[in-house]
């Protein structure tokens, strides 16, 4: 049937370079795709989570320039030129990162879905504010959700890595 | 460029409304011509006694911005606004060009001289706020034209504001908010505008509430009259975050809140104001 087949245009692709964790990524990829989708589908890095795909749980939490943002609400074209950093990111040199650490050593994750997201945020709010308070942290990861811990562990992890961070 | 591909396109500013939009196929443009990539549209700045915001100024930045917390109403309404992430890209002028019911910067900034300047093919154009928001989601805006600034001018000595909304979690938006911008003199109330959110198409403004303020000290009693007031002005629709009924008493609740934060900032005092959530 002719109708199906005009129903479904050839979508011109376009080229996109976003440096990821230090490393350049450059992909042809169609416009209307999701950064999310150019880091696990384009790039393989499938630490970024999708959790709601509605910008509500923050599970596609990513650095963006050094700040927190939501890869499922962003197209990856937006993203041309500029730094991200991912939860493949945080390690170096085979040595985690203090948050990576800090939420190992406080038990500040359960199923792990929500914590790449977790992290991410966690290190923009600490390159911030290296000492927040427990209602700081609070408001600071109100945009991410998680369904198993009930959070109190998160925020001892959080604190304990902006201890260790600064004592480094 | 809009012009060049006609109706279908539209503009894309911080993309926390519009691509969720997007993916409900509730919008669904042709083309989509990414505002961010032009430098000068983020600034906050003062001059001729009014503080000027860039169209794609992010909400972060007004949040961390002392120049901007010099009226704490809008500290308080971009501190709220959604989370960190959103703030992050969300933006100001975008706000008010989506026109949301349930968006924060329309019943915050209507409660002050607020002019929105937008640019098209035909020139330049300074619309009041009241004028630019005509119904929800609809704005004066032509469909080639944006935003480029949002002018608020800074109210006289010995006032106060502030903004507070309930949201059921922070991510989503308000169940209803209260924008509340007082003057006064001498424990007197010259002038007061209060304004609600999330229950009505647009921002509602309780003039009967103002009315009721104004040559009054702010007692109890003047604060519960103007909460009743404002009540009754409200017209909520009811759905998921509540009943009707549910939404005028809580409407009633964050007016009643706000004026006191209001007042209190109008004697000088340091109150904190926010969006309360759990």
């Amino acid at each position: 049937m002719p109708e199906a087949a005009a129903a479904t245009p050839t979508i011109e692709k376009i080229a996109v370079n976003i440096n990821i964790n230090g490393k350049s990524y450059l992909r042809q990829i169609e416009p209307r795709m999701l950064l999310v989708e150019f880091l696990r589908e384009a790039c393989d890095l499938t630490g970024t989570h999708v959790g709601c795909d509605t910008t509500y749980c923050g599970a596609c939490t990513v650095l963006m320039n050094g700040l927190a943002v939501k890869s499922c609400t962003m197209f990856a074209a937006q993203a041309d030129g500029s730094e991200i950093t991912t939860v493949e990111g945080l390690e170096k040199d085979g040595k985690l990162h203090p948050i990576q650490k800090a939420f190992g050593d406080s038990y500040g994750l359960q199923c792990g879905y929500c914590t790449p997201g977790l992290m991410l945020l966690s290190h923009q709010l600490l390159s911030e504010n290296p000492e927040p308070s427990e209602k700081e942290i609070r408001r600071a990861i109100a945009g991410n959700t998680c369904r198993c811990t009930g959070y109190m562990n998160i925020f001892k992890a959080i604190e304990l890595a902006g201890r260790n961070m600064k004592g480094d | 460029m809009l012009g060049q591909f006609g109706g279908g396109a539209k503009f894309l500013a911080g993309g926390q409304s519009l691509i969720p939009l997007l993916k409900l196929r509730f919008a669904n443009p042709d083309h989509l011509v990414d505002l961010n990539f032009i430098p000068g549209t983020s600034f906050i700045k003062e001059g001729s006694g009014a503080l000027h915001f860039g169209a794609m100024t992010r909400h972060a930045e007004i949040e961390h911005s002392a120049l901007a917390g010099k009226l704490p109403l809008l500290h308080d309404c971009a501190a709220g606004i959604a989370d960190v992430q959103v703030r992050n890209r969300g933006t100001i002028g975008g706000s008010l060009a989506e026109a949301d019911p349930s968006g924060d910067w329309a019943n915050a900034l209507i409660t002050l001289d607020t002019t929105v300047h937008c640019l098209g093919p035909r020139g330049a154009r300074a619309i009041q706020l009241g004028d630019f928001i005509k119904d929800a989601y609809t704005t004066a805006l032509a469909h080639d034209e944006l935003v480029t600034e949002i002018e608020v001018k800074i109210p006289p000595a010995g006032s106060g504001g502030a903004y507070v909304a309930f949201k059921r979690s922070a991510p989503v938006y308000p169940s209803a908010s209260a924008a509340v911008q007082l003057t006064m003199a001498d424990d007197i109330c010259q002038n007061a505008a209060i304004a609600l959110g999330c229950v009505g198409l647009t921002a509602i403004r309780a003039t009967e509430a103002e009315t009721s303020l104004r040559g009054k000290s702010l007692d109890d009693k003047a604060i519960a009259t103007a909460a009743e007031a404002a009540r009754g002005a409200a017209d909520p629709q009811p759905d998921m975050r509540g009943s009707a009924e549910y939404k005028r008493q809580l409407v009633a609740a964050l007016v009643k809140r706000a004026i006191q934060i209001a007042a209190g900032r109008a004697r000088g005092e340091q109150v904190e104001g926010a969006h309360l959530y759990a």
